[in-house]
C-alpha cells in the first residue's frame, strides 16, 4: 500500500556487466544484484563497516578523464572510455558505488587475494568441523571450498586458545574458531546497545572477551551466535544437540509481541531444535530477542492439554448444548491468528454474543519487543472481533455478576489470569479451546485441546498493520485439533454456515468479507508480509512505543 | 669525495654545552619570535609558504606537508585538531625524543604556528608511552609557554587562543600509525581505521578534521617561516628540501644522530666518513636506510636509475644520495631516518627473525593478512634459527609476505612484509644454506623477543 520512494540510481559495471544500483550501495551488494558472490566475513548488511577480514578484496577502476579539461579519455580500439584500474585491491564492503565504476570480482589478482586470506584464516584454525555446531552453515567451510587452495603450507604449531568460555547465560565461546571479524562486538554496540564485548591481546593472539565483571546477558545475546560466521559463538541451548543439515526450516512469526519478528523454526522429525531470525528489513532486520527463541519449548511442555479420551463428537455435543442455551459471551484472543479471530467473530455473530479480547501489555524494549504482548491485536480489529484496543475483562465480570452471561467461550485465554475471580468462573459454564492447561481449562465444562503456533498455519497483523504469515513447522500433538477446525464446527453446530476451515476457504471468506483484504489469499501474502491500510483505526491509542522500524503514530505527530 | 659539513637546523642546540630545555634559554636563542611574527600573517599565507617550501613529512611516508594541510575539511563547521605524532616507535629511530628532551620549546613553537595556520584551537601531543621523562618535560615546557602567553588564551596578546594537551601513548608500535593514534587518543584500542572513509583530514579525532604530523615535521615549519620558503627551498635538492636527521645504529664505529641537507650526503659518506666506517676487521654487509620497515640494501648491489634527460646512471649502495626520491627509486625509503647498519658478522636469517618477532608482537590483529601473516613469518624464521630450517623456507616466508603487502587496513602490512620480501630477495642464498651454515656458526645465543 505504501510505495517506497524511488532511490537515485548509479550505473556500475560488475565484471563488465552493466547495472543501475541505488546510490550508497557498496560493491558487495551491487555484485549481489547481478548474481555475483563477493565472499566476506566481517561485512554484515545491518552493521557498520569494519573492513577487517579482507576477504572481499576486488579490483576497482574508474573511467579516465583528462585532468585539465575533465573530458573523458577514450580508448581508440574499443571506442569506449578508458578505465584507470587501481593497482591495489580494494575492499568491496567499504567501497560505495560511483557513476561509471568498474569492478573485477574474478580476476587473477582477486583470486589470489582470496586464496591468501583463506590460507591465513585457516593456519591457526582448529580442525573441529566434525564436532563443530557451525558445520554445514559455516562461512569458513563454504569459502574454503569455494576459494581456498586445498592444501596447507603451514607446518608450525597452531595457536592455542580457550575452547569453552562462558560469555553469558546463553552464549558459549570457542576462541580458537574465532576469525576476529568483530561482528559480535559491533552488534552489541550498535544494535543491542550493551557494549560488553571486546578484544584483548594483540595480533594473532587477540581474544574475544567480556568486559571484566560483566556478562553477555542482554535479551539479544543470541544474535551474536547467528551472525558469527564461524562456530566460535555457540548457543548454549543448541550446542552439540543436532547437525544443522538434518533440520527442516519453516518460516514463522514470533508471537512474543506485536512487533511480529520474522523467524525460521528448525525442526527434525517433529521436534523443534531452535528458532532463528529471518531477515525482514521493514520489521526486524536480521535480529530477534532471545526470549522468543525458547518459546518452542511450549510444544512439548508438561502442561500441554491432552485429549480426555471422550470422543470428539461428545465434546462437540456438550459444547453445542451449552451454546444453544443462550447468554453466551465470547472471549477471543490477540494471540489467535487472523483466521481464527475471523471464525471466532463469526461464531459470536451467530450466537449474538458479546465479544471480548484480553489486552496484554508490558514494557517495550525499544528494539524488538513492543508494549503490546499480543502478536495480533490488529487482527482482532480487522476481523471485527473488537472495535477498541483491548483491556481487561472487568466488563465481562460485571455481566457475569449481573447474571447476564451464562456461558463463556474462551479461545486460548485463561480467564482467571485475565482478572475473573473464581466465584465468577463458578457462575458460568466454560467452553475452552487451548493448548495448555490452566485455571480456566480446569474449571471448563468442555475443553478442546488445540495447537501451538508452531503446529498450525495462519497469519498475524503486527503493530505496523503488516499482515505476516506463519506455517506449521511440526505436526500437531496427537488428538489436538486446529483451532480453526473447532471454531468452524462450533459455527455449524449452532446453525451457522461453514465455508470450510482450511486456509484457502477461510481466506475466500476473509477476502469477500473484509474490504482491506479483498483479492488476497493466504498464498499471496509475501514472505516479508504486506502492509495494510490502517486509516480505520487511526483514532485509537495503541500501547506501543517506538521500536526498530516502528514509530507510533502519536510520536510522529509530536515529532 | 669527503662528506659535506653537517647542517644542523632542527638539532642545532642538541647536546650543546649550556643549552637547557627551559623557556628562558629558548628565548635567549630567539625563541618564539617566529610565532609572534606568524601571528601577524594570514593563516592561508602561512599554509602557502609551507606548501611552497616543499616540506615532506618526517614520520615515515614523506608525504607533502603542504598538501596534507590542503586536504583539511575547512567547511564542515567542526573544530579542526592538530595532533603531534611523538610516538617514535619505528625500530632504529631516535630523533624526536632528543627534540623533546633537549629542545621542547622548538616543538611547541612549531606546533603553535601550525595550529594558527590551520585554525586549530586544540592540539595534542601523543607521546610514546615509554617516554615518561619526555612527557614530564613537555608538560613543564607547555606550562612555561602558557604562563608566558605563547600557548593557551590570547596568544601573544592576539585574539587567537589554542591549547596543547600531552597524552601519553598506550605502549604499542601501532599507536604511531595516525588513525590508530587517533583511536588511542579517543581512549580506545589503537586499531587503525579504514580509509576511506576515515581520512584524518575529514573524519579524524572525534570525527572532526584532524592533522597528524611528526615532531620533526612541525619543527621544520618554524624554520620555514623563520627563513622564508625561498631560503628553505635552497636547502637540499628539488622535491627533497630541508634537512634530514639520520639516526645511525649498528655496526659502525660512531653510531649516533647526524643532520644533513637532504640528498647532499651519500650513504657511503655517512657510513664511512661520518660514522667512521665498519668495526675493525669487518666489512659492511647491508643497511636498512629508514627504520626497520624499509627494504634492506645489500652492499655490492647496484641500481640503474633514469636521469631527467632520459639517460641512465648506475649507483652502488655507497653512492645513493640520502633523499626521499632516490631511496624510493632504489626500491626502499628514507622512512623515519633510522639507518641500521649490519656488517659481515650478521646472519641475515637471524636478523630477519629478530625483525619478524617485533612485527608479530606489534600487529594490532585487526585484519587477517597482517595478523596471521606476521605471526606466521615469525614462526617460520624462529623455527629456522632454532635448528629446523628447510631449504624452501626462504621462498615460503617471502610468499607469505607477498600475501600481506597491499591488502591490509594500514601500512603496517607493508611495514611487516617489506623486511621479509627484501631480505629473501637479496640474501636468498643465506636462507637456502642456513642449515649448513649453522653447523659451522652457532646461533645458540640468539634470544628472540
Ligand atoms: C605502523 C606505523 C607506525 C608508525 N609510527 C609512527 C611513529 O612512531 N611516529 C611518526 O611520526 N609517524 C609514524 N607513522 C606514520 C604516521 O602514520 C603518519 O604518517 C605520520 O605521523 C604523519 O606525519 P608526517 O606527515 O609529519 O610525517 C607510522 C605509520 C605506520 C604505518
Ligand atoms: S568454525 Fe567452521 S571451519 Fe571451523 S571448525 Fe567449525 S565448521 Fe569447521
Ligand atoms: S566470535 Fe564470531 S562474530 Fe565474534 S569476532 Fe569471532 S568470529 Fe567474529
Ligand atoms: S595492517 Fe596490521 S596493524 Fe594495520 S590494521 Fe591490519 S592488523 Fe592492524
Ligand atoms: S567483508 Fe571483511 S573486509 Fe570487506
Amino acid at each position: 500500500m505504501i510505495q517506497p520512494a524511488q532511490p537515485e540510481l548509479v550505473t556500475v559495471f560488475i565484471d563488465g556487466q552493466e547495472i543501475a544500483v541505488p546510490k550508497g550501495t557498496n560493491v558487495i551488494e551491487a555484485a549481489r544484484m547481478v548474481g555475483t558472490d563477493v565472499p566476506h566475513y566481517c561485512y554484515h548488511p545491518k552493521l557498520s563497516i569494519a573492513g577487517n577480514c579482507r576477504m572481499c578484496l576486488i579490483e576497482l577502476g574508474m573511467p579516465m578523464t583528462d585532468r585539465a579539461t575533465r573530458e573523458p579519455i577514450m580508448d581508440e580500439a574499443t571506442g569506449k572510455q578508458k578505465i584507470n584500474w587501481i593497482p591495489r585491491p580494494q575492499i568491496g564492503c567499504g567501497t560505495t558505488v560511483a557513476p561509471g565504476m568498474h569492478v573485477k570480482t574474478q580476476s587473477p589478482m582477486v583470486k589470489e587475494c582470496r586464496e591468501g586470506v583463506m590460507e591465513f584464516l585457516l593456519i591457526n584454525h582448529p580442525l573441529d568441523c566434525p564436532i563443530c555446531d557451525q558445520a554445514g552453515e559455516c562461512k569458513l567451510q563454504e569459502q574454503a571450498t569455494g576459494y581456498g587452495r586445498g592444501y596447507s603450507r603451514f607446518i608450525e604449531q597452531k595457536n592455542v586458545k580457550p575452547k569453552r568460555t562462558r560469555l553469558g547465560p546463553r552464549v558459549t565461546l570457542d576462541d580458537e574458531r574465532c576469525v576476529l571479524c568483530s561482528r559480535c562486538i559491533r552488534f552489541t554496540q550498535e544494535v543491542a546497545k550493551d557494549d560488553v564485548l571486546g578484544f584483548v591481546d594483540r595480533g594473532s593472539y587477540s581474544t574475544l572477551t567480556c568486559y571484566p565483571g560483566k556478562e553477555l546477558e542482554n535479551n539479544y545475546s543470541l544474535n551474536t551466535v547467528d551472525i558469527c560466521p564461524v562456530g566460535a559463538l555457540t548457543s548454549t541451548d543448541f550446542r552439540f544437540k543436532m547437525r544443522v543439515w538434518f533440520l527442516k526450516q519453516t518460516n514463522s512469526i514470533c508471537p512474543e509481541s506485536s512487533v511480529g519478528v520474522n523467524t525460521v523454526v528448525w525442526s527434525r522429525e517433529g521436534v523443534i531444535y531452535r528458532i532463528t531470525p529471518r531477515r525482514n528489513d521493514e520489521v526486524n532486520d536480521t535480529w530477534m530477542p532471545d526470549s522468543g527463541r525458547v518459546l518452542y519449548k511450549e510444544v512439548q511442555a508438561e502442561n500441554r492439554l491432552q485429549p480426555t479420551g471422550d470422543p470428539a463428537s461428545d465434546l462437540l455435543a456438550t459444547a453445542t448444548r451449552l451454546l444453544q442455551g443462550g447468554a453466551v459471551a465470547v472471549v477471543g484472543s490477540g494471540r489467535s491468528s487472523l483466521e481464527e479471530q475471523f471464525l471466532t467473530a463469526k461464531l459470536a455473530r451467530q450466537l449474538h454474543a458479546a465479544t471480548f479480547v484480553v489486552g496484554r501489555t508490558g514494557a517495550g524494549d525499544g528494539i524488538l519487543i513492543s508494549a503490546d504482548r499480543n502478536p495480533n491485536t490488529r487482527g482482532a480489529l480487522v476481523t471485527g472481533l473488537i472495535s477498541e484496543v483491548p483491556g481487561d475483562l472487568a466488563a465481562l465480570g460485571r455481566e457475569i455478576d449481573a447474571g447476564k452471561v451464562k456461558t463463556v467461550v474462551s479461545v486460548g485465554e485463561d480467564l482467571s489470569a485475565a482478572g475473573l475471580t473464581a466465584e465468577q468462573l463458578a457462575k458460568v459454564a466454560i467452553v475452552y479451546l487451548g493448548s495448555h492447561a490452566n485455571a480456566t481449562s480446569a474449571a471448563a465444562q468442555v475443553v478442546f485441546p488445540t495447537l501451538t503456533v508452531f503446529e498450525k498455519s495462519g497469519s498475524f497483523i503486527n503493530q505496523q498493520f503488516r499482515l505476516q504469515k506463519f506455517a506449521s513447522a511440526v505436526p500437531g500433538l496427537t488428538g489436538a485439533t486446529d483451532d480453526r477446525v473447532v471454531l468452524d464446527q462450533l459455527v455449524t453446530a449452532v446453525g451457522g454456515e461453514s465455508a470450510g476451515s482450511d486456509l484457502v476457504s477461510v481466506w475466500r471468506e476473509l477476502a469477500a468479507g473484509i474490504p482491506g483484504l479483498a483479492d488476497l489469499t493466504y498464498a499471496k501474502i509475501p514472505d516479508t508480509g504486506l502492509l495494510l491500510a490502517d486509516d480505520t483505526w487511526s483514532q485509537l491509542t495503541f500501547p506501543e512505543g517506538e521500536s526498530l522500524h516502528h514509530q507510533p503514530a502519536a510520536a510522529e505527530t509530536t515529532a | 669525495m669527503p662528506a659535506p659539513a653537517e647542517r644542523r637546523i632542527i638539532f642545532k642546540h642538541i647536546d650543546e654545552e649550556g643549552y637547557s630545555n627551559d623557556l628562558a634559554c629558548y628565548q635567549k636563542h630567539g625563541g618564539y619570535q617566529v610565532l609572534q611574527k606568524a601571528l601577524t600573517a594570514r593563516p592561508e599565507d602561512i599554509r602557502e609558504d609551507v606548501k611552497k617550501s616543499g616540506l615532506r613529512g618526517r614520520g615515515g611516508a614523506g608525504f607533502s606537508c603542504g598538501l596534507k594541510w590542503s586536504f583539511v575539511d575547512r567547511k564542515s563547521g567542526k573544530p579542526i585538531y592538530l595532533v603531534v605524532n611523538a610516538d617514535e616507535s619505528e625500530p632504529g629511530t631516535f630523533k624526536d625524543r632528543y627534540i623533546i628532551h633537549q629542545d621542547p620549546h622548538q616543538l611547541i613553537e612549531g606546533t603553535m604556528i601550525s595550529c594558527f595556520a590551520n585554525d586549530v584551537k586544540q592540539a595534542y601531543i601523543y607521546i610514546r608511552g615509554e617516554f615518561p621523562e619526555g612527557a614530564r618535560i613537555l608538560e613543564r615546557a607547555i606550562q612555561e609557554a602558557r604562563d608566558a602567553g605563547f600557548v593557551g588564551r590570547n596568544i601573544c596578546g592576539t585574539d587567537y587562543s589554542c591549547d596543547i594537551f600531552v597524552h601519553r601513548g598506550a605502549g604499542a608500535y601501532i599507536c604511531g600509525e595516525e588513525t590508530g593514534l587517533i583511536e588511542s587518543l579517543e581512549g580506545k584500542r589503537a586499531n587503525p581505521r579504514i580509509k576511506p572513509p576515515y581520512f584524518p583530514a575529514v573524519l579524524g579525532l572525534y570525527q572532526c578534521p584532524t592533522i597528524v604530523n611528526n615532531v620533526e615535521t612541525l619543527c621544520h615549519v618554524k624554520h620555514i617561516l623563520d627563513m622564508g620558503p625561498d631560503e628553505y627551498l635552497k636547502i637540499g635538492t628539488p622535491n627533497n628540501t630541508g634537512t634530514r636527521i639520520f639516526c645511525v645504529s649498528g655496526h659502525v664505529k660512531k653510531p649516533g644522530y647526524y643532520e644533513y641537507a637532504c640528498g647532499e650526503i651519500t650513504m657511503g659518506q655517512l657510513l664511512y666518513d661520518v660514522c667512521g666506517g665498519p668495526r675493525e676487521g669487518r666489512e659492511f654487509k647491508a643497511v636498512i636506510p629508514g627504520g626497520s620497515s624499509a627494504k634492506i640494501l645489500r652492499f655490492g648491489e647496484t641500481f640503474t636509475l633514469k636521469n631527467q634527460d632520459g639517460s641512465e646512471r648506475v649507483l652502488k649502495v655507497e653512492d645513493i644520495p640520502l633523499d626521499f626520491d632516490t631511496l624510493a627509486a632504489c626500491g626502499t625509503m628514507g622512512g623515519s631516518g633510522g639507518v641500521i647498519v649490519m656488517d659481515d658478522s650478521v646472519n641475515m636469517v637471524e636478523a630477519l627473525a629478530n625483525i619478524n618477532a617485533f612485527y608479530a608482537h606489534e600487529s594490532c590483529g585487526q585484519c587477517t593478512p597482517c595478523r596471521e601473516g606476521s605471526l606466521w613469518m615469525k614462526k617460520i624464521s624462529s623455527r629456522m634459527v632454532h635448528g629446523e630450517a628447510r631449504e624452501e623456507d626462504g621462498e615460503l616466508i617471502k610468499s607469505v609476505a607477498d600475501q600481506i603487502a597491499g591488502r591490509t587496513i594500514c601500512a603496517f602490512g607493508e611495514a611487516c612484509s617489506w623486511p621479509t620480501q627484501s631480505f629473501v630477495l637479496k640474501f636468498g642464498d643465506e636462507f637456502k644454506a642456513y642449515n649448513e651454515d649453522k653447523k659451522t656458526k652457532s646461533a645458540d645465543r640468539l634470544e628472540l623477543v
